[in-house]
């Protein structure tokens, strides 16, 4: 069956390696709509929640786009897949930007990596660049096809940490553990990027493509 | 524990690969498509194009290889040569481009890192710093920023720019040793290891790669977060396979 997938568009960071990505692990019948249109978010039978840059720009963008509530109501109703800032601005609030209200979703917070804190004797780097481990901490659907411990492209210098643990299927090891993806009900979010982690990555985005809750 | 990257540049001409590149079952080894995709599938952990097109005329046709590398290549690319105003990483980031190195322009405008990390966040703007050695024999060691290949000094101290550059809100720097560029005699360690420690954010050695030991000493002795390399691999002298296990074996942690 012919399924409509949204990604949804606020204006932070680039969407087109995120629609390219599940447009080449969809089916060909698969819609792949790039949009801020509420309406189409609401109406598409799945949703892509993308994100790069600081948590005041997004919120301030997702606000200026009119999405608070479009975001919120799919989060809540349908397979629903949060990338990166996408995951972040999904929990209470973050200490990025001396402090930032986030949408609230899921109670918790945005932390940033320890600075100075070093590892094997070298100084951690913030951001974190590049491919690390995560760590399958819980079973779900969408793990399936992906092998325990696989790596994943991560860009970020904050982490979140939701209040419930229970709610964390992956983590990972940067001078910290941190949950790297998070999960409940309808919804998988993660801090790495599956659009530029090549093939784990793109077998992820298919097994949600694919997704029957 | 994150990987050390590794890193195959491709100098791209009015939208060809140049400098050779030999893979036997390659069609066609000047489609920046078919080299991205073929590196993709031995492992590589990101692909850096350098547009090295003379005439601004045919800039544009940077911009239509990223958008078609990234409709099909799905791990990190950068994009370098020509960047200079924001309209530039603007463009390139929407054609898919993960990351933006900025160059020539940093030393002549450094406002346009800020504007750029700004506008882009920091995630998004690598610097590159082509250094050279200016110290002669028994002074401290000291390097020097230069520009047009090497051949103009700027007066500037490596080490210094270097934490500028990341003070400006540069989220990586991509450092190239102007004395071992094409070389083949490894990297020059010391200056990795001056810039590694006087920043906080991942550094990429470039410069000298001539063998797959090379690799191991920019990330063991020099403490580069990633390791670019041109030669070695487009001529299929080694396989980024083979360098990969070549790492893991000595102890380096690598995506395998």
């Amino acid at each position: 069956m012919s399924k409509t997938i949204a990604v949804i568009d606020y204006g932070m960071g680039n969407l087109r390696s995120v629609s390219k990505a599940i447009e080449h692990v969809a089916e060909a019948s698969d819609r792949v709509l790039v949009t801020d249109d509420p309406a189409l978010i609401l109406s598409a039978d799945r949703v892509v929640f993308p994100g790069q840059g600081a948590a005041r720009d997004c919120m301030a963008a997702i606000s200026d786009h009119h999405l608070n509530q479009a975001v919120l109501e799919a989060a809540r109703s349908k397979p629903f897949f949060g990338i990166c800032m996408g995951l972040q601005v999904l929990l209470q609030f973050s200490d990025e930007n001396r402090g930032t209200d986030l949408l609230g979703l899921i109670p918790g917070k945005v932390r940033r990596f320890p600075e100075q804190q070093a590892v094997n004797g070298q100084r951690l780097k913030i951001p974190q660049m590049g491919w690390n481990q995560v760590h399958q901490s819980r079973e779900h659907p969408l793990w399936q096809g992906i092998p325990q411990d696989a790596r994943f492209y991560f860009v970020h210098s904050y982490f979140v940490v939701p209040d419930d643990a229970g709610l964390v299927v992956g983590t990972t090891d940067y001078g910290v553990s941190f949950a790297s993806v998070i999960a409940y009900k309808n919804l998988f979010a993660t801090q790495f990027h599956p659009e530029k982690s090549a093939d784990h990555g793109l077998q992820l985005l298919r097994n949600f493509v694919h997704w029957d809750i | 524990m994150l990987a050390k990257r590794i890193i195959p540049c491709l100098d791209v001409d009015n939208g060809r690969v140049v400098k050779g590149v030999k893979f036997v079952d390659i069609r066609d080894a000047g489609n920046p498509v078919e080299v991205a995709r073929r590196y993709n599938e031995e492992g590589a952990d990101e692909i850096t194009f350098l547009d090295i097109t003379a005439s601004s005329d045919n800039r544009e046709t940077i911009v239509h290889v990223v958008e078609q590398v990234a409709s099909e290549v799905f791990i990190p690319l950068t994009v370098g040569g020509g960047i200079r105003v924001v309209e530039d990483v603007r463009r390139m980031l929407n054609a898919g481009a993960d990351k933006v190195a900025i160059n020539t322009a940093a030393v002549f405008n450094p406002e346009f890192v800020k504007q750029a990390t700004d506008r882009f966040g920091s995630q998004c703007i690598v610097v590159a710093i082509d250094a050279k050695q200016v110290s002669g024999e028994g002074e401290p060691l000291k390097w020097e920023i230069f520009t047009h290949g090497g051949r103009k000094p700027t007066g500037l101290d490596a080490v210094e720019w270097a934490k500028k550059m990341v003070e400006y809100g540069a989220g990586e720097i991509l450092l190239t040793s102007m004395d071992r560029d094409g070389t083949k005699v490894g990297f020059d360690l010391a200056l990795t290891r001056a810039i590694v420690d006087a920043v906080s954010v991942p550094v990429i050695a470039s410069g000298g790669v001539g063998n797959l030991q090379h690799l191991v000493d920019g990330v063991v002795e020099g403490g580069a977060d990633a390791v670019l390399a041109a030669s070695i691999f487009h001529f299929a002298e080694y396989s980024i396979g083979e360098a990969k296990q070549y790492m893991a074996e000595r102890g380096v942690e690598v995506r395998l």
